[in-house]
């Protein structure tokens, strides 16, 4: 039976086993790969999409959970890599081997969205879900504060 | 004189590099119809509209190398940066008898060899502008992708230069910069993969998708040395989306129509598993093998004066003994690769720490010679060592030639941590003779630590790393012993400085201790013929202020270590509180000798000393029934962002012979966490993971 929701600002259909997790069906069915499969578990974030807004993890979640809700993937989250996090992050240079950003990106565009000037408190809280084997923390909340300044359209 | 044969004797006076130029009747199969130009080499290929595409022939795993290699290159032949795209070749015996990316050599082993080959491109296209101008190589100089003619001003782009340039022979000498001319090595240039990196649309193998392509994952014995004696597919057929389960060396392949539906098949698959000889094995019998191994005397791996006489006349003693665990590489993205099997090729997409071991793979699995079997190099998703073997990609080929169509195989996490090819697990016994000042007289060590890169003379090398080569100490005797417990080790990022400078800088920290000196002097003294590990000891010392009390409440521990062809000194400021470490702040100075990037150097260093806490921290594989107990990151953790110290890294001018750096890094944190605690506590960690319940 087709599930339909919304992906990246478009309508989508998918016609797949309703128990599939979003994120197979993000990667396999659709070709969307920009979100990754690190633990199939929901502890490494690597796989974080936005659903209606909220982080969430797309490897634990049934695409039938996602019918009629409005699905964001790091595809969607700006046109030209313009969204104040991903300026961010290309100017601390965040990414070594560059695998569990888009989790990284995804879990702290939705913490901007939600706190325009978060703490380092508030970073630990929404980031601690994200696991980075190369260990880019410290680029990480750099860049977090600084797209924080770009979003308030402060100086670079 | 051939070209390839002129170059080769080029290549044996510079030391043993194979310098594979181009052969120009390789230049149509070499040049793609839609991508027209020139190939000047093996590196370089220049564009008519001036786009210049230098091959990164080593692999991209977060250490940098997209950018550093390019840096060498475009630095030499005066190429404007902004117009160098970069590619992964394939494999090619030009690029070096062995191609991979293994103890941080990619920097070392191509810092000549690189500056040589964009020189020498650089020089045939100064010599191509002058035929045309009909002048002197003298009156030309190059810059920013243009040949200029120094009488005239007039310009010819390489672009235009460059079909005229591969024709002409290949300079055997070319003239390098001085590196004080340099403009783009050495100066902190922003990584080329960032961009692609923040938007998902970076390349790792397990995004590949192929017309036709199934997806599988394999169901292998969990006991390391048994196997899948027999099988009953009916119900993992009946998974909706599975096409296919076959049977491979390995274990048993499940093949679907996307990656879920292959997990859950295999769920569903019925399996007889023997768990072979091995079965009964648990971390506690490999410990007692450990410890009974360590009773009896091992292979000399090092001499030096006479232990036993003067620990007879050592005024005071100390022993101890130091553990290390089994760790897993966890790279972020899973092992995976995609193969096309045909009749009569072999199409490999993989990310692989050793592209020519991948091919060999293929060659072997399908019996078709090397110019069937390609390698095609993606992004890796983290390597550490783990990538470096071929096992997955053996898989891959497999199951595409049983199937007969692209099949991307991927491991789960579970099967990344309980397949993996282990950091071995170290058992260290360790005495000590003091002077009646407190000065080490005598030191003896016997390491028990199973063997994976071979042993000479009875000693693997990997095993008895970072103990005898750091601190004077005029009589010193280390022994070894490579016990076999089944358990598959390899390399992990730094190798056997990963454990080995943990007790040795432990059991200096112990000896210091036990003469009443401070850490620091302690080691100064006995550093003294050390130059540059003193160095970086003394500039880490003097940037956390060594001699300045910490804040109240935190404790400072040192950590360091020679390794990769340079040196590293750390010092963690950490906090005890209710049986809890937390480390504040790690200082970090290095000596690579010359550095390429220095902004890739601060963020390798980083990345190392994350490795090395995790490891400190938290990593431990334990064996029960032969099989890996840990499966996933609830059970096998990781650090984390909340427990992220502040690290500052400062790196030591130099213009030695430029050195490792990806690995540099791991080893020393975790003994300068353990002896900052020592400071804190008074309690003397000998076994890692530091265990949380032996602090309260």
């Amino acid at each position: 039976m087709a599930i339909e929701f919304t992906l990246n600002g478009k309508r989508q259909s998918v016609d797949v086993v309703p128990q599939m997790p979003l994120l197979w069906v993000l990667r396999d069915t659709l070709g969307l790969t920009g979100t990754k499969f690190g633990c199939g578990m929901a502890l490494c974030g690597a796989c974080t999409v936005h659903i209606n807004g909220q982080p969430t993890r797309s490897c634990t979640l049934p695409i039938s959970m996602v019918a009629g809700k409005s699905v964001t993937t790091i595809e969607g989250l700006s046109a030209d890599n313009t969204h104040p996090i991903q300026k961010a992050w290309i100017d601390v240079d965040v990414p070594q081997c560059g695998y569990c950003q888009s989790g990284q990106i995804m879990s702290a565009a939705a913490l901007l969205a939600k706190k325009a000037n978060p703490s380092d408190g508030d970073i630990d809280e929404a980031m601690r879900g994200n696991i980075c084997r190369c260990g880019t923390y410290q680029e990480i909340r750099e860049a977090i504060h600084r797209a924080a300044q770009y979003a308030k359209g402060g100086t670079r | 004189m051939n070209r390839r044969h002129f170059l080769k004797s080029t290549a044996v006076a510079t030391g043993g590099l194979v310098l594979g130029f181009y052969l120009p009747d390789k230049l149509e199969a070499a040049v793609e119809p839609n991508n027209p130009g020139a190939k000047l080499n093996a590196w370089v290929h220049i564009s008519p509209d001036d786009t210049v595409t230098l091959a990164i022939h080593k692999a991209e795993m977060g250490q940098g190398t997209v950018t550093s290699l390019a840096m060498l290159l475009a630095e030499e032949l005066e190429c404007d940066w902004n117009k160098i795209k970069t590619e992964f070749p394939g494999v090619d015996p030009e690029f070096g008898p062995v191609q991979g990316v293994v103890g941080s050599q990619s920097i070392r082993s191509s810092f000549d060899l690189l500056r040589k080959t964009g020189a020498a491109a650089r020089e045939m296209l100064v010599s191509a502008a002058a035929q045309k101008w009909n002048v002197n190589v003298s009156d030309c100089r190059a810059e920013n992708n243009a040949v200029v003619n120094t009488k005239t001003n007039a310009r010819l782009s390489y672009g235009s230069l460059a079909e005229a340039a591969s024709k002409l022979p290949v300079p055997a000498a070319p003239m390098m910069k001085d590196p004080s001319k340099f403009r783009i090595v050495g100066k902190p240039m922003k990584r080329r993969d960032t961009p692609m990196k923040v938007n998902g649309s970076a390349g790792f193998a397990l995004d590949m998708k192929l017309p036709g392509m199934l997806y599988a994952v394999v169901a292998r014995s969990a006991a390391f040395g048994g196997k899948i004696t027999s099988f009953d597919a009916t119900k993992a057929k009946a998974v909706p989306g599975v096409k296919n389960v076959v049977q491979i060396s390995n274990g048993v392949a499940v093949v679907a129509d996307n990656t879920w539906a292959a997990i859950e098949g295999r769920k569903a698959l019925q399996l007889q598993v023997d768990d072979g000889p091995r079965g009964t094995t648990t971390s506690a019998s490999i410990r007692k093998t450990f410890m009974d191994l360590a009773a009896k005397p091992g292979a000399v791996a090092h001499n030096e004066g006479n232990v036993e006489m003067a620990m007879a006349g050592a005024a005071k003693k100390i022993e101890a003994i130091y553990e290390a665990p089994y760790l897993a590489h966890s790279p972020m993205e899973p092992l995976n690769c995609t193969a096309h099997v045909t009749a009569n090729s072999c199409d490999i997409w993989t990310g692989s720490q050793m592209q020519t071991a991948a091919q060999q793979a293929g060659m072997r699995i399908t019996g078709l010679p090397a110019d069937k079997v390609q390698i095609h190099t993606t992004f890796l998703g983290g390597g550490f060592g783990r990538r470096a073997r071929v096992d997955f990609i053996s898989e891959a080929i497999e199951v595409s030639k049983a199937v007969g169509v692209p099949v991307k195989l991927t491991w789960t996490r579970e099967d990344d941590t309980q397949q993996d090819f282990y950091r071995p697990a170290s058992y260290t016994t360790f005495a000590a003779g003091l002077d009646a000042q407190g000065w080490p007289v005598a030191w003896n060590a016997r390491v028990v630590c199973p063997s994976f890169s071979g042993l000479r003379d009875g000693v693997d090398r990997t095993g008895v790393e970072g103990i005898p080569e750091v601190y004077e100490v005029p009589n010193m005797h280390v022994e070894y012993h490579p016990p076999d417990v089944g358990i598959p080790v390899s390399f992990w990022r730094s190798v056997g400085y990963s454990q080995n400078t943990f007790f040795t800088e432990s059991f200096i920290d112990e000896m210091a201790a036990a003469s009443g000196k401070d850490p620091l002097e302690f080691r100064r003294r006995l550093l003294a013929k050390q130059p540059r590990l003193l160095g970086v000891l003394n500039l880490a010392a003097e940037k956390i202020g060594w001699n300045t009390p910490p804040p109240a409440g935190r404790f400072r521990g040192i950590g360091l270590s020679p390794n990769v062809g340079s040196f590293e000194a750390q010092i963690a400021e950490i906090s005890v509180n209710q049986g809890k470490v937390r480390v504040h702040r790690v200082v970090c100075a290095v000596d690579c000798g010359y550095t390429v990037n220095p902004a890739t150097i601060v963020h390798q260093v980083r990345g190392g000393i994350v490795f090395g806490l995790t490891a400190a921290l938290k990593g431990a594989i334990t064996i029960d029934r032969g099989r890996v107990e840990q499966s996933n990151f609830n059970n096998y953790e990781m650090l984390r962002i909340d427990e992220m110290p502040v690290i500052d890294v400062y790196i030591v001018p130099s213009t030695q012979r430029v050195g490792g750096m990806g690995e540099l890094s791991v080893p020393g944190t975790a003994p300068a966490v353990t002896n900052a605690i020592f400071k804190a506590t008074g309690k003397r960690i000998r076994q890692l993971p530091i265990r949380l319940t032996n602090l309260a």
